[in-house]
């Protein structure tokens, strides 16, 4: 059979000379492919040999050159390795390449300017092992996206990959596979945490000829990019993870549903599947079981709302998006009617160390009820931005602080007292507040906080954040996805975006709030579907902790981080204005008046508080935008 | 009705539909793909279009234009030449991704509501997330990612591409 030719791992292996190019989206988008171009040439130009392709045993004249997925360290990208020194490049242009190969590839020197510094030390940092975003993290699903080639299912292969898969159809029964799962205790990490194995359990004990696992892969919470960097990163886990659930519930069918604005996720999704299929690890006899599976990729079209179960399989079936009530359970009746596990790319991932390395390993991170890590997508106001995993009860303020490096202001600048909140879970999720900041990360706590894990969007934001108008972002996206089936769901969103309109443009009163939060409650219990039952969270948990913040916009007419224009009172401090013209040269409509070198006023009847004033200004004299 | 194919364009776009149908089995369950594949080689969904694929898949029309109206993928109308594409997700959100919207709707002269230039060369959309949001405020322009943006430089892209039309 093919797929016992394919090479064992040989861990004996001479560290060879390699150079890693992050290919992410975030590196791609800054020239990361122009770069690994130039490293072909420039090590080619230097006498070398450059190898593109996987091979078990390399020669040491050889450079390895292998694009890789997502790094997660996106804001620094193009990001650079080189093996087996670890040396960690940042922000690589093309123009940097051939001194990279001059120095770092044939001298064993470092280039100096191209390693990350960390803003808190000023100190230079070498590799990934010095750098506090990586060093506080513990990677395991995200432990091989910065270094595989996610083209290459034989490198995969070698790095141990498919063996699980292949124990789960050789060795184990389908009832020793779901009881190892329900032993690790994973819980799915796609927002609700359910336990998988209980899901599995479920289908596996239908009695019925067809049955479905279908990957989750519609990763559509804005803020989150967990899924897509593991699909760019190891598509071949995520794969090997929905095998093990195939065989687990006696399913021959797969289907990997991905969210249409994830390209290259497809893309590599589509050629994981080929590369499986002619290694023999899919079709008719996979791994000489006696057994047949298939694997199809289908490209979402753009509903937030087909994120939901049963949205999905509609979707799958050609029809509108829209979810209908359970029970049954997809578990019992799903996709054409049959039973159907649905599983979200990280937990599937996840599946694939516990069979590997057994539930004991799995359960010694994490907490007794959240075990495992979690990856979180951490953006916003925050130093360094991208992927971070975490073991399930770390604490918000090690996430946002030691890995994250702390909050940033309107510049960008480190900001010591500029933390207000995070937001987590996306649209479904709440805001966190500073009393939080010791608060473990794990399913059961952060319910209690009124939010939720959700798919693990982090957003942090600074004191210049309005909370109202987080709230009516996320509002205004519900209302928007909201497929419309029920009522309460897709007119109650909309009346609730409605009511924050009128607080955040001076037209609510108290007894908007009042109606706001009774609405809210409503659009909770008479929605079916996730989406409307957790639409009101954002709202909810902001007038939570944040209701002084709505009493300014109501009853004082007051945007207290003057982000609201409609409630902004523009004004010129006459102590700070030093009379220099500036806004008044640049003021759209001419309302700015005054002699040179004398404060200057702002008419309001001119005033459209477009804030250009604001900008302009060198003296901070503009104050009430 | 209101426009009339030329006979040969038709003929050649009825070749096209039926490739794209044969390929998919003609399934009424492949819809989603089959639209995908329409809007791929048409960069919209004509109404004309969506009334054969519904024929022969033997649906009523009324089942493909609710699936093509759905979906925020589907553009029942032609959009321009040129797409750009603004992130709002959360991250490119608090990063200020509006003001950046808004001078590009200004620089192409768009008012409310409009999405398309009347030239029909830019297309103009917002997106819930692209997962870039580590380069939070993303703008995508025909495919190409362009992180960390500001009204100033979103602007310069559209003057690029402009500059580019003129002399090609």
């Amino acid at each position: 059979m093919r797929a016992e030719r394919t090479p064992a791992p040989s861990p004996g292996a001479p560290a060879a000379r390699r150079v890693v190019v992050c290919a992410g989206t975030g590196c791609v988008a800054g020239g990361a492919y122009d770069v690994f171009q130039a490293f072909a040439a420039q090590i080619r130009a230097a006498g070398l040999s450059v190898v593109t392709e996987f091979r078990p045993e390399p020669n040491g004249h050889d450079v390895r050159l292998n694009p890789s997925g997502c790094q997660g360290f996106c804001q620094m990208g193009p990001l650079v390795t080189l093996l087996p020194e670890g040396v960690l490049y940042t922000r690589v242009k093309v123009a940097d390449v051939a001194e990279i190969v001059s120095r770092t590839l044939l001298k064993g020197e470092w280039v100096e300017r191209l390693l990350y510094v960390d803003p808190a030390t000023r100190r230079r940092c070498r590799g990934p092992e010095q750098i506090p975003f990586y060093q506080r993290q513990q990677r395991y699903v995200l432990r091989e996206c910065g270094l595989l080639d996610p083209g290459s299912i034989q490198e995969y292969v070698h790095h141990g990959g498919y063996a699980a898969a292949r124990k789960a159809f050789r060795e184990l029964t389908p009832e020793q596979i779901c009881q190892e799962i329900v032993r690790s205790g994973l819980r799915g990490r796609g927002g609700g945490g359910f336990p998988t194995g209980r899901k599995w359990e479920a289908a596996r004990t239908q009695a019925s000829p067809k049955k479905y696992v279908i990957c989750n892969a519609d990763e559509g919470d804005p803020g989150a990019f967990m899924n897509r960097s593991v699909m760019e990163g190891n598509p071949h886990s995520v794969l090997e993870g929905l095998m093990i659930a195939a065989r687990a519930i006696g399913a021959d069918e797969t289907l990997i549903y991905v969210r249409a604005e994830y390209p290259l996720a497809v893309q590599r999704m589509r050629q994981a599947v080929a590369d499986a299929e002619a290694a023999g690890f899919l079709g008719s006899n996979v791994f000489d079981s006696g057994l047949a599976l298939r694997c199809e990729v289908m490209e979402g079209a753009g509903a937030f709302v087909c994120g939901e179960e049963t949205a999905m399989i509609a979707s799958i079936e050609g029809q509108r998006g829209m979810p209908r009530p359970k029970p049954p359970f997809p578990a019992q009746s799903g996709l054409w009617g049959r039973p159907t596990v649905i599983n979200n790319v990280e937990t599937l991932v996840h599946v694939v160390r516990v069979i590997r390395e057994g539930a004991e390993n799995f359960r010694k991170l994490g907490t007794p009820a959240s075990p495992g890590t979690k990856t979180f997508a951490l953006t916003g106001h925050v130093v360094n931005t991208g992927l971070v995993e975490v073991p399930f009860g770390a604490t918000l303020r090690e996430v946002v602080f030691d890995i994250g490096g702390g909050v940033t202001d309107r510049r960008g600048k480190v900001s010591r007292d500029g933390f207000k909140a995070v937001q987590i879970g996306g649209p479904s999720g709440g805001c966190l507040t500073r009393e939080h900041l010791d608060l473990p990360l794990d399913y059961d706590s952060l319910r209690s906080a009124g939010a939720m894990v959700g798919s693990g969007g982090l957003v942090v934001m600074n004191q210049h954040t309005c909370m109202v108008s987080i709230a009516r972002f996320f509002m205004d996206f519900t209302q928007r996805e909201s497929c419309g089936k029920c009522v309460l769901c897709r007119e109650g969103t909309r009346q609730m975006l409605a009511m924050l309109d009128d607080i955040m443009e001076g037209r609510a009163n108290g007894e908007t709030l009042a109606l706001l939060e009774k609405l809210a409650r409503a659009v909770q219990k008479g929605s079916l579907c996730g989406l409307g039952k957790t639409a009101p969270n954002p709202v909810l948990s902001t007038l939570r902790y944040f209701r002084a913040e709505y009493d300014a916009h109501v009853f004082h007419q007051h945007c207290p981080t003057g982000q609201c224009k409609a409630l902004a009172k523009p004004a010129i401090d006459p102590v700070k204005c030093k009379g220099c013209t500036a806004c008044a040269r640049k003021c759209p409509v001419g309302a700015i008046r005054g002699e040179k070198k004398q404060p200057h006023q702002i008419d309001p009847a001119k005033c459209i508080k477009c804030g250009v004033c604001a900008e302009v200004c060198k003296f901070e004299a503009v104050v009430g935008v | 009705m209101t426009h009339t194919p030329k006979p040969d364009c038709a003929g050649r776009r009825l070749t096209k539909i039926r490739d794209i149908l044969d390929r998919h089995g003609r399934r009424a369950s492949r819809l989603v793909p089959i639209l995908q594949a329409v809007q791929e080689e048409y960069r919209y969904l004509p109404r004309e279009v969506l009334t054969e694929v519904a024929a022969a898949l033997e649906v009523s029309p009324a089942r493909v234009f609710g699936v093509a109206t759905f979906y925020s993928h589907f553009a029942i109308e032609p959009k321009g030449k040129h797409l750009v594409k603004l992130c709002d997700g959360t991250a490119c959100h608090v990063k200020d991704s509006i003001p950046i919207l808004e001078a590009i709707r200004r620089r192409l002269g768009l008012k409310a509501g409009q999405r398309t230039t009347s030239d029909r060369l830019f297309t103009v959309e917002t997106v819930a997330c692209l997962g870039a949001c580590g380069l939070a405020p993303v703008v995508v322009v025909d495919d190409q990612v362009h992180g960390q943006m500001t009204p100033e430089s979103a602007v310069q892209l559209i003057e690029d591409v402009l500059a580019r039309e003129v002399a090609p």
